[in-house]
Parts: structure tokens; sequence; C-alpha cells
């Protein structure tokens, strides 16, 4: 005879469900010798003060062990995962650290799931373990009842009405068993999760830490993948074009006496590889310049100004080096504001303000130009503003038609 | 006159030598970092060291470092740098304690192999030779900036006695005569508050000044 999956299946979920419910009734009920404990003793000896402070010390002992075993219990039996609390970091105990770790982890929340709470579960397991046992017993009364000597069995009042009774009603109730563990062990669940787990603030909380650090890991490794372009270009396609600039440059310098049309293609290769040179230094110096670590942004400004082929004045009031992601942001920002302004807004000057104020450090810069530059539409601007987005800084553009254009960014620099 | 070479890439490295071979230099040693440098001058005392700005291990001014260390131990050796990019932050740094046989040089001057080598020459020999680019960083207006008062016409001026230049090279880059030149430093001391004394003098201390506001 094959039984159908369906009722296979419901039939292995009402037994886990209720080796679920079972499992719970001992860890639930753990902390109820405790309290009964204090309170005989209390009433016999009226020294309140030492079972108080003794209940106490065992509740908050065996809370985390009690908590281990519900989770393990949640996920072995029913496969629910009860998240783990972080540990906090260790820090010098103080009032105030333990009133934060207080309100971060919630404590009285597990201890009120085991002490009060697991009691009331406990009874809630042991009534439908109950009720399932009855409905088992019920069920299988009217075969047992052939077990019986058949004198008993013909004679015994009832025989005929109530047996069959008694299993019907307890192989209806089976049927209704699995939903009800089911039922029983979701909100078991469900109250485990609320309370034995992380409380919400605590989970956004850790998530929001999660997601700062890898946004952070995210620019660290953007700025050192520009670095690591830099470094390889410089370290060899610019050396090689230098190099064959140079041997171009002998070779006019060494044989004045080639004819005057080999002379003419090598000058032009000379002026080519040149000028190849001067286009692959300005790429690159975009990405992100040696300078800039070394000697930071005021150095770096200054030879990015003076390659603008526009007057840039510029002003730079830093007390001291801010951290090189605000550099490397501040430098990539006002680089393309002064790429912007020379290639697009027609601008006959410049102004570059980089001050540091308190915790910002504020950058402006304006260019006399046509104006009309949008950030919302422009590819370039939106790029700027997402780079000082990611370190939660401020942008804005200022363009009215037919200029001027300012554009400024704040960036927190706390050190 | 013999030379030692500072440059980590090989190539780069062989074409230095060739040009300043043609330029009459003998080039006694050459180095891929800091440390061989230091090693190279302090056994061959040259009469020049062309050194790399960017090099092994740290690939950001060890050339820069080597060369005011080459400056401190052995004073009066001429130094030229060369990097891809020029910063006047570095210039600055070498020039602050004295302008005479410095060089700081963009890499791909040295294609223009006739003018590399006269500035070169003009470096061993006791004088400056800093690249336009320098120049121009230099130049930059910046807000309390003691130059504001030049004249643009002094501000080329100035620019060209920081590459350098003499009297008559001023007057020839910008096309007017010699007087007018003199004129204009004459105006460009006056400006810069410079005392009269020496004028050869006065020209390092106005390069110098230039030099040092530029690193307010």
């Amino acid at each position: 005879m094959t039984i159908p999956a369906e009722l296979r299946r419901t039939v292995l979920r009402a037994q886990r469900d209720t080796g679920f419910l079972a499992a719970g009734v001992l860890p639930h009920l753990a902390l109820v010798p405790v309290w009964a404990w204090a309170a005989a003793t209390t009433a016999r000896t009226g020294n309140w003060l030492l079972t108080v402070s003794v209940s106490a010390a065992l509740v908050l002992l065996g809370t985390p062990v009690l908590t281990a075993v519900q989770r393990a219990r949640y996920r072995v039996l029913i496969g629910v995962d009860v998240p783990r609390l972080t540990p906090t970091a260790p820090e010098r105990r103080t009032w105030a650290s333990t009133a934060r770790w207080l309100a971060a982890t919630r404590p009285w929340r597990r201890i009120g799931y085991h002490l009060l709470l697991g009691p009331l579960l406990a009874l809630l397991e042991l009534l439908v373990l109950a009720v399932a046992a009855a409905c088992l017993a019920g069920a299988i009364a009217y075969a047992w009842s052939w077990a019986l000597p058949t004198g008993i069995r013909q004679h015994w009042f009832g025989y005929l009405t109530q047996l069959p009774a008694c299993t019907a009603a307890g192989l209806l109730l089976l049927c209704a068993l699995p939903w009800t563990a089911r039922a029983v062990a979701r909100a078991e669940a469900r109250l485990a999760l609320g309370l034995l787990g992380p409380s919400r603030a605590q989970r956004l909380q850790e998530r929001v830490d999660q997601l700062a650090v890898s946004r952070t890991d995210l620019i660290e490794a953007v700025d050192a993948e520009r670095r690591r372009i830099e470094r390889d270009l410089h370290d060899g396609t610019q050396q090689r074009l230098v190099s064959l600039a140079v041997n171009l440059g002998l070779a006019m310098a060494t044989r004045p006496d080639l004819p005057s049309d080999a002379r003419e293609v090598i000058a032009r290769a000379h002026l080519e590889a040149k000028e190849a040179i001067a286009e692959l230094n300005d790429l690159v110096r975009g990405l992100h310049p040696a300078v800039l670590e070394d000697r930071g942004l005021d150095a770096a400004l200054s030879g990015l100004a003076a390659r603008t082929p526009l007057p840039v004045r510029l002003r730079v009031d830093l007390e001291e080096r801010v951290a090189p992601d605000v550099e490397s942001v501040a430098y990539f920002v006002i680089s393309e504001a002064l790429t912007n302004a020379t290639k697009h807004a027609d601008a006959t000057r410049a102004e570059v303000m980089v001050r540091q104020v308190g915790e910002l450090l504020r950058l402006r810069v304006t260019d006399d130009g046509l104006g009309g530059a949008d950030a919302a539409a422009g590819t370039g601007l939106t790029g700027l503003s997402k780079r000082v987005g990611s370190l939660d800084g401020a942008f804005h553009v200022s363009s009215p038609a037919g200029g001027p254009t300012t554009i400024t960014a704040e960036l927190p620099c706390a050190r | 006159m013999r030379a030692v070479i500072a440059e980590d890439s090989v190539l780069l490295r062989v074409g230095l030598i060739k040009v300043l071979e043609m330029g009459g230099f003998q080039v006694v040693a050459e180095a891929g970092d800091a440390r061989g440098l230091l090693a190279a001058v302090a056994e061959h005392r040259p009469e020049l060291a062309l050194i790399d700005v960017r090099m092994p291990p740290g690939f950001t001014d060890e050339g820069v470092r080597a060369a005011m260390e080459i400056r401190r131990c052995w004073p009066g050796t001429p130094v030229v740098l060369l990097s891809q990019y020029v910063e006047e932050r570095y210039a600055a740094d070498l020039l602050s304690a004295n302008t005479s046989g410095v060089g700081y040089l963009l890499k791909q001057r040295v294609a223009d192999v006739a003018d590399f080598v006269a500035a070169v020459r003009r470096v061993a020999d006791g004088g400056t030779a800093l690249d336009p680019q320098v120049v121009a960083q230099l130049l930059l207006r910046r807000d309390s900036d003691p130059l504001a008062r030049l004249t643009p016409r002094e501000r080329e001026v100035l620019g060209l006695m920081a590459e350098g230049r003499s009297n008559a090279g001023i007057a020839q880059a910008l096309v007017v005569s010699e007087s007018a030149v003199a004129k204009h430093i004459n105006n460009i001391f006056g400006k810069l508050d410079l005392p009269v004394a020496d004028a050869d003098h006065r020209r390092v201390l106005a390069v110098l000044r230039f030099l040092g506001a530029s690193r307010s």
C-alpha cells in the first residue's frame, strides 16, 4: 500500500513539530524551580534578601545558557535560525558603557522570555502534547478493545456506542493536530525571534555598520586601483614613449647628414611622440598624482591649476593634511570642475578655494564661463556628485545660463 | 665632465647616457634607486648627478630626497632632477637652500637633445634650469601673494630668471632689448623690497622670494 506523498509529509511535519514542542518543555520550565525555591524559602525563613539575590544570580547565569539551548532547539528541530547577539566590543566598564550595552542588547527581553513566558509556553506545549496523546489513545481505543477478553467486551456497558465515538473523535482531532502543532511552533518561533535575537534597532545598527565598512572598502579599492593604473602607466608606457622620443631626438642630433625627406619623417615622428607623451601625462595625472599622496592637496592643486590653460586663482587654507580618501575626492572634483570650465564653459578665468571649517573640507570652484551646467543632465557632474556622496559629502552646482558657474562641495574630514 | 645617472627605467637610462655622452659628459656610474645613487656619488664625486624623481621602492619623491641628501653631504654637486611631471614643491625643497647648480626638468625635454644638453651644462656650470612647467606653477596666482604686485611682463621676466636664464637669454626669449630686461628686473627688485646689493645675489633672492611665496 502506498501512502500518498501529501499525507506522508503532513505526518512527518506533525512529528517534527510535536517533537519540537516536547523538547521545549524542559528548558522552558528550567527557571521555575529557581523562583519556586525562592518563594518557598522566603515563606519559611523570611530572608527575602538572600533568596532574591541568589535567584537573581541564578537567572542571570542561566539566561545565556538557556538562550543557547533554545537557539539550538529552534535551529536543529524546526530550522529557524535565531540570530546570535554580536558580542559588544570590549570596553572599560563604566555606567555609561553598561547603559549603552543595556540599551543595545536589551537583556530583559531574554530574561523575560525564560522567566515569565517560558512556563506559559511549557504549559501550552504540554497541553498540545496531552491532546495529541489523548487523540492517539482515543483513535486506537476501538482497536484495543478487541484485545479484551470476549466476555468483558460483550458485557461492558456502552461498548457499542462509546468506543467508536471515542475513536471517531480521536481521529478527527488527530487530523487537526498537525495544524495545531504547527501553529504553536510558529508562534514560538516568532516570539523567540523577537525576544531572543538582537532587537530591530540592533540589527539595523549592525547593518549600517556593515554597509559603512563595505562602502569604505569599496572606495579604498577604487582608489587603490586608480593608483595601480597610474603606476603601471608611469613605469611602463610613459617611459617607453619618452625613450622613443629621446632616441628620435638623438637620431636627429647625431645624423645631420641624412637626406632631408628622412629627416622630415624623423622630425614628424619626434613631434608626435612628444605630443603623445603630453596627452598621456594629462590623462594619467587625472587618475591620482603621486604628489597628492606625497605632499598633499595644496601641492597637487598648484600643479593642476598651472596645467589648466586658464588663469586660475588658487587659495588653499588647510591646517593639516586630511584623510587620503578626502584628498583624493577633493582633487578629483576640482580637476573635473577645471576641465569642464576649460572645455565646455568657454571660461577666461577660474578660482579655486579650499578651506577647512571645523570638520568639513569646503571646496569651491568658480569660473566666468557660459553657465548652464546641469548637475542632473551632465554625466560628469553626476559622477562628481556621486563621488562626493560616497564620503557623505554635500555637492552643489549653481550655473545660471550666462554664468558664472560655481561648484561647491563639502566633505566631512574628521580623522 | 663626469656624471652619475639614477633612473629606474633601463630603457630610458640607456637613452640618457647617449644624450649625456653626446653633450661631452662621461657617465661614470648609473643607479636604479636612491641608495645606489648615494653610493655612486660618494664613490665618484661626479660633476653632475642626473636623478629621476620617482624611484623604487616608494615611487613618490625618493629622487628629491636623495638630491637634497647629496646637496647636504657634498655641497656644490650640481643636481638635475628629471620627472614625468614637475611639481613646484619638489623644486622649492631643492632650491630653498641654494639655487646654483640645480635643475628640474620634465623627462620629455630630454627628447630635444640640444636644448636638454644646454640646460644640463648650465647646471653643471653652477647655473639653474627650471622647466617652464615648474615656473608656471610658481607663477600661479594665489591670494596674499607678494608677487601679485608684479605686472604680467615682470612676472614673465621673473619666470625666465627662475628658469635660469641670463639677461641676454631673457631678452632673446621675450624679443626685447637687454636694457628693457634690466629695467624690468630693477622694477622686480623694487617691488619685492630687495635691498640694493650685489646684483647677482639679488637675482637669487628674487627667485627665492618667488619660491617662498608659492609655498605659502
